[in-house]
């Protein structure tokens, strides 16, 4: 179908976008990829009166910054610019591994990775690894620029605490520790579609190859992303020996996945299980190389 | 009453093109409407199908997700631009006639912009390389085999044309 009419504004700065964005208030709507917002209007499940092209504004917000603590991402940078940046990706891994999962390469080149956050879809990849990286969202607005904590960004399906007449600036993901690696892995029913579970997975080992910290972010299996600490079930325990299957016994009763017509909740409950063991193992795996050089 | 319109310029296929289009005027049918070039065809319109593929400042992207007033400024390849100088079939079209890449044709223009922007960067894929490159596409009628093997035959004239 067609999108339903609005108004078109197309700002040449931050500065501009947030002082249109603060004049339309409610009625007012970002558009940057259009990934996620295109769809929805071609289906008229969403009318927005006024859209905010932030398009022009690459010399501004089209970044991927590394420093030594962190990947900073700014809200123009396409996936397929996260997922190539070099950099970002010797510093976090994840950020790639979970990018590569994001529809197709055609979606990724026209995506953008702060777009997909904002978003919030309850289904996609950069929400949990914005979680698992104990991420910050910067949001900027005609008052200022407030920065919110990933623990308090995601509200619900598609809702997150970014406000009418705010406009999100950038991502924040944490860099984790030294001798830490990190593996996400997803079942979608066909390559490139939303995952029926999906998660990313961290795992941190000591100086004597034991893992110290293992901790997951999984999608698909509740209104936002459910970030599991599962260091109990393999804290002290070999890289190459641990118990990924208590791991995933453990997350497993930690969700509380619905159904839809894709998979039963009892289904998803059980992926969550499988995929923890699989993450778990290859994560662990990736540490271990991480922890050799 | 009309709706206001914007004037969106777009270089398609190497051609300046001025045209004066609604906001809510999608890529996929400004080209076809506004600029004439009916070879984009429209599936799903919502993403998913991949008939709609055009190459923006040569990266795949699907114009049934972009509106023509954001791209203002930018170029576009379509199917018609995959042809060869000479106004022949191009090399991926007649990879895929030559593989029997297609039958009913409408998904065909989204695999050729796609393979097209591929083979540049990659000249020499593997068929696993090839398979992950049509991955965002949809065909009904082929079963994809003679897809992937049109992506490598189409890798093939591709690098022969390069020694000529």
């Amino acid at each position: 179908m067609k999108p339903p009419a609005f108004v078109y504004h197309r700002p040449g700065s931050v500065a501009e976008a947030v002082e249109t964005l603060a004049e339309l208030g409610a009625d007012g709507k970002v558009l940057a990829g259009g990934q996620s917002l295109v769809p929805v209007l071609n289906m008229r499940l969403a009318a927005p009166a006024a859209l905010v092209d932030i398009n022009r504004l690459g010399a501004e917000l089209a970044f991927v910054e590394t420093t030594a603590d962190r990947v900073r991402v700014g809200a123009l940078a396409r996936h397929a610019q996260t997922e190539r940046d070099e950099a970002a990706f010797a510093a976090l891994p994840l950020l790639r591994q979970a990018t590569r999962h994001v529809a197709h390469q055609t979606i990724r080149n026209r995506g953008t990775t702060v777009g997909s956050i904002v978003h919030a879809d309850p289904a996609a990849e950069l929400p949990a690894v914005l979680m698992l990286c104990d991420g910050t969202m910067e949001l900027a607005s005609a008052g200022g620029t407030r920065s919110v904590l990933v623990a308090d960004f995601f509200l619900g399906p598609l809702e997150s605490s970014l406000s009418y007449g705010e406009l999100a600036l950038a991502a924040t993901f944490s860099l984790p520790p030294p001798r830490t690696g990190s593996a996400w892995v997803e079942v979608s029913r066909r390559a490139g579609d939303y995952a029926l579970c999906g998660l990313g997975l961290t795992v941190s080992l000591d100086e004597d190859g034991r893992i110290s910290r293992a901790r997951a972010a999984y999608i698909s299996v509740g209104p936002t992303p459910v970030l599991v600490d599962l260091t109990d079930a393999v804290a002290g325990q070999a890289h190459d020996a641990a118990d990924w299957s208590a791991a995933g016994a453990l997350a497993a009763g930690k969700v509380d996945p619905d159904e839809d017509i894709h998979a039963t909740a009892d289904y998803r409950r059980h992926l969550v299980g499988v995929l923890t063991s699989r993450a778990g193992r290859a994560a662990s795996a990736h540490a271990a190389k991480a922890a050799d050089r | 009453m009309s709706e206001p319109t914007h004037e969106v310029k777009l270089t398609v296929n190497g051609v300046p093109h001025s045209v004066s289009v609604p906001a809510r005027r999608l890529l996929s049918d400004c080209l076809r409407h506004d600029v004439g070039l009916t070879g984009t065809h429209v599936g799903c319109e919502h993403g998913v199908c991949g008939a709609c593929t055009v190459l923006l400042d040569g990266e795949p992207v699907r114009s049934c997700l972009l509106f023509a007033v954001t791209v203002d400024g930018q170029s576009v390849t379509t199917m018609e631009g995959c042809r060869s100088a000479e106004g022949g079939l191009g090399p991926v079209q007649r990879a895929f006639m030559e593989c029997h890449g297609l039958q009913c044709g409408f998904c065909t223009p989204g695999f050729v912009t796609t393979i097209t922007a591929f083979l540049r960067d990659n000249s020499d894929p593997t068929e696993e390389e090839a398979r992950e490159a049509i991955g965002g596409n949809l065909c009904r009628c082929t079963g994809y085999q003679n897809i992937v093997a049109s992506v490598l035959r189409a890798a093939e004239i591709l690098r022969e044309g390069a020694v000529e």
